[in-house]
């Protein structure tokens, strides 16, 4: 194509000005006979003043143009590694980029890297035919220019595999660069870049069950007052006396859900007292299995307090998966049935303002817990109490007042424990680093940045 | 038994999933019992729309406060049903002209897609609309100043709410350079990067642990109020 431009530049020139026409033939010719053409040409013109200035510039266009036609220089430094914490399916592949591959030069003279695979040894079976087609190398990526990396996924463990890498141009590929060594995949027994987060998960973890074990022994355990979950008695009452009924919301997410979980132990214990007191309970559900799942839970807590004959499966009901459907129909029963009480625990998103809002409206007292950040604000601007972050999730045990369930709670604490530490010992190396300028608390700092706070640790 | 089952399965599945993140090879299995759940919901989306169904055809029998929007919810819910289930104004593609019924349910220009696009649309956006409204009056509770806290409540939301407009930045634009910082949106930044920030990350630790701490509960038994009636 560049060959065929810079024929038709000449063209150009040779029609411009004037140049008699030859035997010289364009159209369709390669580099070799291009430079032939133009030799032929500067012995046509060589007696015109302007001929040397046409010499001079198709001499230079052909220079340019020639070094265009060349292939580009090879990659060098390919390595290929068993791709790390995995179950033994990658191979990943660098390399050093080709020197003549420039984001920045116009025309760039590489475009791609073509990244090609054969299979060296198979333990497993050497005569399987699939095998035997991959004797030989194969197309199995291109990779854009400016890369150095690529992960071969797919592998098989039994088999080890060479990898050659050859850039590609518009003059062409460059000469092939294969690896020394065959490399195959290997599986990894445990996930190391991990670590840290499982040391984190089975340090809490075994807080929260030694303390469980602990309240099971019979040890007293101190559980702070947490008001918005002492309101749930005097909500339900509030709402017997009335005559009115409860509403409670289980959020609008799925059972799967922790945040729906925590929600449905939470109705377990406002089921029990309004089966005490000879409240209604209203249960609207944005998903089928949460209504499923409500019912058996609110039936156990009728049982429980002797008042199966109280329960009404029909009160618990499912609305609709859509959020904006679901609010509608809610704000839609709290405006005409005008509930004494409303518990929303859950996760809500931008519906928890209109629920809420609806029911200030009609005069409920109201008690909200989630543990999305973002909707916290509104339900503090307007319910009467909000259950924050982990308040919520320890309203269930603080509830049922069971020693081993508050067991768990104490657990937690221990896990606030680590994190104040970490805390106080992160921004203690931060300042002295930026203070004294040490290289040990700088290592430090990073150390916790990289390992215990990024990807390996809290951060997964 | 009624419950030993069910907290058999879920502390399998709940502990697959937490060892699935540390060893490479249980990876599948992870995946695996997430699809078994989709499968679950799905099935259980049926027994959602039946019960939608009875409920508000018991509703509109019993002539109950607020029957009309029972029947419109049950009208909406039929015809979008069955506009969607059969296709209604789909057009056949050019890859198979002869079967009216290759291209997707929701391809442009069917009925399905015109709900979704004249009707469903609009009303989600009324709705979610609805909200400024209901902002504007819960701020207007939320920032009385009744204490010195809900003082300093409302001192910080009109500083943000005013950085987080034009007035902000238009007022740096009269003050002397070295006191930029008590331009409205200077001010804003600070409030957001320093007390919001911290704060926000206080709760976030929170809510991690307790998101642990009630695993833990759910996976060991501890816990069993979700699981309903029936006898251990």
């Amino acid at each position: 194509m560049q060959t065929r431009v810079l024929s038709e530049q000449v063209s150009v020139l040779r029609r411009e000005w004037g140049v008699g026409s030859g035997e010289w033939a364009v159209a369709g010719c390669r580099s070799a006979p291009l430079v032939s053409s133009t030799s032929h040409l500067i012995f046509q013109i060589s007696n015109s003043w302007r001929g040397v200035t046409i010499f001079a510039l198709v001499f230079v266009l052909t220079l340019g143009q020639a070094a265009a036609q060349e292939p580009p220089r090879p990659v060098s430094d390919l390595r290929a590694v068993d791709h790390p914490n995995d179950v033994g399916e990658s191979v990943d592949l660098s390399w050093t980029i080709s020197p003549d591959d420039d984001p920045e030069a116009d025309p760039q003279l590489v475009s791609e890297y073509r990244v090609e695979r054969m299979t060296a040894s198979d333990s497993d079976a050497v005569d399987d035919p699939e095998f035997l087609h991959e004797k030989e190398f194969v197309d199995i990526a291109k990779v854009g220019a400016d890369e150095a990396t690529f992960t071969d996924k797919g592998l098989k463990r039994t088999r080890t595999y060479l990898y050659r890498v050859i850039a590609v141009g518009p003059g062409g590929e460059s000469p092939v660069v294969e690896t020394e060594t065959a490399v195959g995949p290997a599986m990894d027994w445990f996930r190391t870049d991990r670590g840290w987060l499982a040391v984190i998960v089975l340090l809490i973890c075994g807080a929260v069950t030694a303390f469980i074990v602990a309240a099971k022994s019979g040890r007293e355990l101190y559980i702070r007052k947490i008001p918005g979950l002492e309101a749930v008695d005097e909500a339900v009452g509030r709402a017997t006396e009335m005559g009115r009924s409860c509403v409670f919301i289980s959020g609008i997410q799925d059972i799967n859900d922790i945040q729906t979980v925590a929600g449905i132990t939470v109705l377990s214990r406002v089921a029990s007292l309004t089966a005490e007191y000879g409240a209604r309970l209203e249960v609207p559900t944005a998903r089928s299995l949460v209504m499923t799942t409500a019912r058996e839970t609110v039936e156990a807590s009728y049982l429980a307090e002797g008042r199966p004959d109280a329960y009404r499966q029909d009160d618990i009901y499912y609305l609709t998966d859509e959020q904006f459907g679901y609010a509608a129909a809610v704000t839609g029963m709290i405006t005409r049935e005008k509930p004494a009480a409303c518990f929303y625990m859950g996760t809500f998103y931008a519906e928890s303002l209109l629920l809420a809002e609806t029911a200030n409206a009609v005069g409920a007292i109201q008690v909200a817990g989630t543990a999305e950040p973002a909707q916290l604000p509104f339900f503090v601007a307007a319910c009467d109490y909000t259950l924050i972050g982990e308040e919520f999730f320890a309203a269930s045990a603080y509830l049922s007042g069971e020693p081993v369930q508050l067991g768990s709670l104490r657990g937690q604490d221990v896990g606030k424990l680590l994190v104040a530490a970490l805390l106080v010992i992160g921004c203690g190396a931060a300042t002295w680093a930026t203070v004294s300028g040490s290289p040990q608390a700088s290592a430090i700092v990073t150390f916790l940045q990289d390992n215990v706070l990024g990807s390996g640790g809290f951060l997964p | 038994m009624k419950r030993t089952v069910p907290i058999v399965i879920a502390a399998a599945t709940g502990f697959v999933l937490i060892v699935s993140s540390f060893i490479p090879l249980t990876e599948e299995w992870g995946s695996a019992a997430m699809q078994w759940f989709n499968i679950l919901a799905a099935i259980a989306f049926v027994l959602g729309g039946s019960n939608l169904l009875r409920m508000n055809l018991q509703k509109i029998s019993d002539r109950r406060l607020g029957w009309g929007y029972a029947a419109v919810t049950l009208v909406a819910f039929l015809v979008t049903l069955f506009v969607g289930l059969f296709k209604v104004g789909v057009q056949p593609t050019e890859s198979f002209p002869t079967y009216a019924w290759a291209a997707p349910y929701n391809q442009e220009g069917s009925f399905l897609w015109w709900l979704f696009e004249y009707m469903y649309k609009p009303l989600q956006a009324t709705m979610f609309s609805l909200l400024a409204f209901f902002i504007a009056s819960a701020a207007f509770r939320a920032f009385r100043a009744k204490n010195p806290e809900a003082i300093a409540l409302l001192a910080t939301a009109f500083i943000v709410l005013m950085g987080r407009t034009y007035v902000g930045g238009l007022m740096r634009e009269f003050l002397p350079e070295r006191l930029e910082w008590l331009s409205f949106d200077a001010m804003t930044n600070y409030i957001m990067s320093v007390f919001n920030l911290a704060g926000m990350r206080a709760i976030t630790i929170g809510i991690a642990l307790g998101v642990a701490s009630t695993s833990l509960k759910v996976l060991l038994g501890v816990d069993r109020s979700y699981l309903g009636a029936g006898d251990d």
